[in-house]
């Protein structure tokens, strides 16, 4: 069953709401949050929690996005890889509500030419918000169907002006001890911050994505709230999640699974089900919802069905060398 | 303790049976309610699995704790090995259900690609012998062999526990735990049949 929790679909980008406007609202809605919890019978814990979400206003793009049967916010919000918060999959929904969210602050830096800040409310407030329901695939064999909202991260490097011999851009997640559970592990051979990269041109793409929300409010927090990326052609790790800095580089930057696992993991990271993973077979993957006699199983798609859009970044590359 | 206890021993077959399907009962009742989340294949996985490598431990942990006056448990090593085996042979089930599709190629391609599968399945085999010698008959009839045969639980074991251990993708905390009892139950054998031998 579809889920639809956003209702307009003809909303226009001229149609948004005025930014005051749009943030009162959200004062509003957080202000009167704590008497409605109180008022309100729950029913669910994942209801508590998308209620705790504020409604984003954005378009929908229908040219970028799937005609499909999208992922159950349920699933979408309790079945989670964010390591900071420990490496089981529920645990990112447990724990990820002690990262504090508000204020935040985005540093760009490295080769730009206008190095600066971005916070929070200029992301909001700076970029015309659209819904890209994107294909999301796993490295894990998984994948899930979810409508983003976001922008084009292009639109925020282009502030930034990024200079000629810029060819890639790194990105690093909050790293916070005190509210990342996961992170004070001893035991956790990763090397915090997490961190991630994209060469220029697969940065500037118009299908990467800075996502803000998921049907329709504010990213949780275990889904990387306040903001990531979304790079629907890629094993959901380069889609970093909230996000605290952006460089600018020259060279290629180091990624977290790649400096913890070289030869399992690459830099490039494209869903390719003709290039094996140690660990996983990547020619099918569960769709979620799964279950134990309807598995869901079907078939991996090159560059996760968005071949036509994106093949054309890696002409020439042998892919298996270059995984 | 257990020997000095009253109650007639069928009433403890039951109560270790009881015990021993709980686990499974726990997981068929969050399958049936949808607890186990939007993949419950992944979840079934983890379950069995952890609970066959808790299996290998508690079997493993009988002769200890005979040895220091707990003998009537020995009596409950058969029923704790079947279901230890019971619960590997579901993730094995699992395992071709769901990621093999029940594929004879991608299980060949699986084994010979993926070494935790392959040491996760011989784990499997070495066991399975010992399960289909488990009657009273067939100890008896393979007689200072069975013994023998049985031993097979110590690479099992190990194999199992480098299953785990491969698995850990970025935390290793688990399998080092693991490890630890493991190591420390294998390691009393050792010094046993150094201190006794026969």
């Amino acid at each position: 069953m579809k889920k639809r929790t956003y209702t307009d679909h003809s909303i226009a980008s001229s149609d948004i709401t005025p930014e005051q406007v749009f943030l009162n609202r959200r004062a509003l809605i957080k202000a009167s949050a704590g008497t409605m919890a109180g008022a309100l019978v729950v029913p669910s814990i994942a209801a508590a929690q998308a209620s705790a979400q504020s409604a984003l206003s954005f378009s929908p793009d229908a040219d970028r996005s799937l005609v499909d049967e999208q992922t159950p916010y349920d699933a979408v919000t309790t079945y989670n890889n964010f390591y900071e918060f420990g490496t089981d999959k529920s645990d990112p929904a447990r724990h990820a509500h002690n990262m504090t969210t508000d204020p935040w602050t985005v540093k760009v830096g490295g080769l730009v030419n206008q190095p600066g800040s971005l916070h929070l409310e200029d992301v909001l407030s700076k970029f015309d918000l659209e819904e890209r329901i994107y294909r999301f695939r796993c490295v894990e064999a998984w994948s899930m169907v979810v409508p983003w909202v976001g922008f084009p991260l292009s639109q925020l490097l282009k502030r930034f002006e990024p200079k000629a011999e810029g060819k890639f851009v790194e990105f690093k997640t909050l790293y916070r001890r005190g509210q990342m559970r996961g992170t004070r592990s001893f035991t956790s051979i990763i090397d915090w911050p997490y961190r991630e990269g994209l060469r220029m041109d697969e940065a500037l793409h118009p299908l990467t994505l800075v996502a803000v929300g998921l049907y329709g409010k504010t990213l949780p927090n275990q889904n990387g709230a306040p903001l990531r990326l979304v790079i629907p052609w890629k094993y959901g790790f380069k889609s970093i999640k909230s996000i605290v800095e952006i460089n600018v580089t020259a060279k290629q930057p180091k990624t977290s699974w790649q400096m913890l696992q070289p030869s399992e993991y690459g830099f490039y990271a494209n869903v390719n089900p003709e290039v094996d993973h140690p660990r996983w077979s990547q020619r099918f993957e569960r769709k979620l919802p799964s279950s134990i006699f309807k598995p869901n199983r079907v078939p991996t798609l090159p560059f996760n069905g968005y071949e036509e859009q994106v093949a054309g970044l890696y002409q020439g590359m042998d892919l298996r060398k270059f995984y | 303790m257990l020997t000095r206890l009253t109650v007639p021993p069928w009433c403890a077959t039951v109560a270790v049976i009881t015990l021993c399907l709980l686990p499974l009962a726990l997981l068929s009742f969050q399958l049936a309610s949808g607890d186990l989340g939007p993949d419950p294949a992944k979840r079934l996985m983890q379950g069995t699995g952890y609970w066959g490598l808790r299996g290998l431990a508690i079997v493993l942990l009988v002769a200890p704790l005979a040895q220091r006056g707990w003998r009537g448990l020995f009596r409950y090593r058969r029923v704790l090995g079947l279901f230890l085996f019971l619960y590997v042979s579901l993730h094995l089930l699992l395992f071709a259900q769901v990621y093999v599709g029940w594929s004879g190629a991608l299980l060949v391609e699986e084994l010979k690609e993926r070494p935790y599968v392959l040491v996760g399945f011989s784990a499997w085999l070495a066991l399975s012998p010992l399960a289909l010698t488990s009657t009273d008959r067939a100890r008896r009839s393979l007689g200072r062999r069975w013994r023998q045969l049985h031993r097979l639980i110590y690479p099992a074991t190990v194999l199992a526990w480098l299953h785990l251990f491969w698995l850990a993708r970025s935390d290793v905390g688990e399998a080092l735990v693991y490890g630890g009892v493991f190591a420390a139950l294998l390691l009393w054998r050792l010094r046993r049949a150094q201190t006794r031998p026969r």
